[in-house]
């Protein structure tokens, strides 16, 4: 069905799905470490950001295609990502600490990429529309829309994986009990680590979609707390650590946030209102459904989880 | 088995553990028993790779042990159960045990199918679909011993896994734990409940003040004067 929706929707619908997609995608990406082994990341935009810049900086400067460029911007992403977390795990930093952790990565990212002229600087870079599609740029927007609409659907194979195989137990078994999972043979270290690589990797794939969809990064927006947000509240409305989590928040929140951007930010010059929907929504999510919608639909369909 | 020599722990200012040195042999019950404070469940978290010792060894089938990681200490085969039982709440009562049988049957379906057989085992397969969140405490003792068997240890260390239940529910346990040291698991046993501890122990050291006092048969520590002593303080002169 979400195969053939393109050729009946507008091109402006077609963009709002691409945007469901593709925040589906980062937020399952999150979902691996930040829902399934409950590491609260909060700076995934550090992954956002060093894959998109990867990636536009060797096509600009090396004539690298990105469709190679990506998985390059996704491997340096793995190990920032690899980075924080051997800071955070191996000193045992959690909760609140961790949190603080993954935003200070991201703000010094921003802060440096700010101040690097080689890569543009606080304008940022900007990317020439060809139209090419070896450039990662097509005429029809409808190839944006299958492009996400296939990220989206790999993230969720990923997690679907890791969710059915050892990987995932354990992970669940960490998010519920650090200690306790230890004591009975868990290496919470080891896999902890692992769920951070697969998930900044898969963060900093996406990354290069962000540069080539939009032409254009500049450092406060993709190393930006806003971005870091719009990220994590997908999972957290949808069902954190659960599978469809990520995919329902999207499909609840980035029509949100566009419609609160279509009407309030551009017509009445209400900029930055959809944050604050986005704040009394996990307000009622926390109160209501702290568990997020897809565990809560469940029971209101009356099946038992697994 | 597991052969614990000079084990010394010390928090800041208190000395929690001095120069210990005990023994838990083959297919052996040893009871560990003491006043509240005497550093039991601190012998435990060293023994279990949850705190580093200050000084001392622990050998257990043969290699040295202290100071590696829960995990390693496991994987060898010596698992614990807390004090404080932890549940993994949100998981199913399967799902606790299937993470402890992981370790050993790396495929899901073949450690699914060991956690069944513990779940029998221990009494909770009827269970096996609840959260273990909604378990009673009796039941979450059981889940806690449950999580420990999965991982097939050859020792297994239970602090005080009948402390708040009733008769019969300790009843259950003690005949639980010496089934399963029949079946070849030594136990190294934390208890208050001293009974239990007297019925199942083949042998008992006692802490006071994180020092041995005594260690021997039941019979012979429950009449030893440095215990009652310690238990009861000095008898007026």
């Amino acid at each position: 069905m979400l195969l053939a929706l393109p050729l009946v929707l507008s091109s402006y619908l077609v963009t709002v799905f691409v945007l469901i997609f593709f925040y589906a995608y980062l937020g399952q990406a999150w979902n691996i470490v930040g829902g399934y082994a409950g590491q609260l990341s909060a700076g995934h935009a550090a992954f956002v950001g060093v894959g998109a810049y990867t990636a536009a900086v060797l096509s600009l400067s090396a004539g690298l295609t990105p469709w190679v460029g990506m998985f390059v911007g996704g491997a340096l992403a793995a190990v920032l990502g690899a980075f924080i977390g051997f800071l955070g795990f191996r000193f045992g930093l959690r909760g609140f600490y961790f949190v603080l952790l993954t935003v200070a990565f991201a703000e010094m990212c921003r802060i440096v990429a700010n101040n690097v002229e080689a890569i543009g600087g606080a304008v940022g870079l900007y990317i020439t529309f060809t139209g090419n599609p070896r450039q990662f740029q097509f005429q029809d927007t409808r190839a944006y829309y299958y492009i996400a609409l296939g990220l989206m659907i790999a993230a969720t194979a990923v997690a679907a994986a890791i969710e059915r195989r050892r990987f995932g137990v354990y992970l669940s078994a960490i998010r519920e009990d650090e200690g306790a999972a230890e004591a009975v043979g868990v290496p919470t270290f080891r896999y902890k680590m692992l769920a951070m690589i697969v998930s900044s990797f898969l963060t900093g794939v996406g990354g290069t979609f962000y540069a080539f969809y939009l032409f254009s990064l500049q450092p406060n927006t993709v190393f930006g707390i806003p971005l870091s947000v719009e990220i994590i509240i997908r999972p957290i409305v949808g069902g954190a650590g659960t599978l469809f989590g990520p995919v329902v928040g999207s499909f609840i929140l980035s029509p949100l946030a566009e419609l609160t951007r279509l009407y309030f930010a551009a017509g009445g010059g209400w900029a930055g209102v959809h944050l604050i929907v986005y704040g009394v929504l996990l307000v009622v999510v926390v109160l209501f459904f702290p568990q997020g919608a897809v565990p809560w639909m469940k029971r209101a369909l009356g099946r038992t989880r697994a | 088995m597991l052969d614990v020599s000079g084990l010394d722990k010390s928090f800041g200012g208190l000395h929690a553990v001095k120069n210990l040195s005990f023994t838990v042999g083959e297919r052996e019950i040893v009871g560990l028993i003491g006043p509240n404070g005497a550093g039991k469940t601190t012998v435990f978290g060293l023994l279990s790779g949850f705190l580093r010792p200050d000084a001392g060894q622990v050998i257990f089938r043969g290699r040295s042990i202290a100071g590696l990681a829960p995990h390693r200490v496991n994987a060898l085969g010596l698992a614990r159960t807390f004090q404080i039982v932890r549940p993994f709440p949100h998981l199913t009562v399967l799902t606790n045990v299937t993470v402890g049988a992981l370790g050993r049957h790396a495929a899901p379906v073949a450690a699914t199918e060991r956690a069944l057989a513990v779940l029998d085992e221990v009494g909770l397969a009827a269970k096996r679909d609840q959260p273990a969140a909604s378990l009673t405490l009796a039941e979450r003792k059981r889940l806690e011993l449950a999580r420990a068997l999965a991982t097939e240890p050859a020792l297994l260390l239970l602090d005080e896994v009948m402390a708040g239940l009733n008769a019969t529910e300790t009843e259950r346990i003690v005949d639980l734990v010496g089934a399963i040291n029949r079946r070849g698991v030594a136990v190294l046993l934390i208890e208050h409940v001293m009974r239990a501890v007297m019925s199942l122990s083949q042998r008992i050291v006692v802490l006071n003040y994180g020092e041995l006092i005594a260690e021997g048969r039941p019979e012979a520590v429950a009449n030893d004067p440095r215990v009652i002593e310690a238990y009861l303080g000095a008898a007026p002169a």
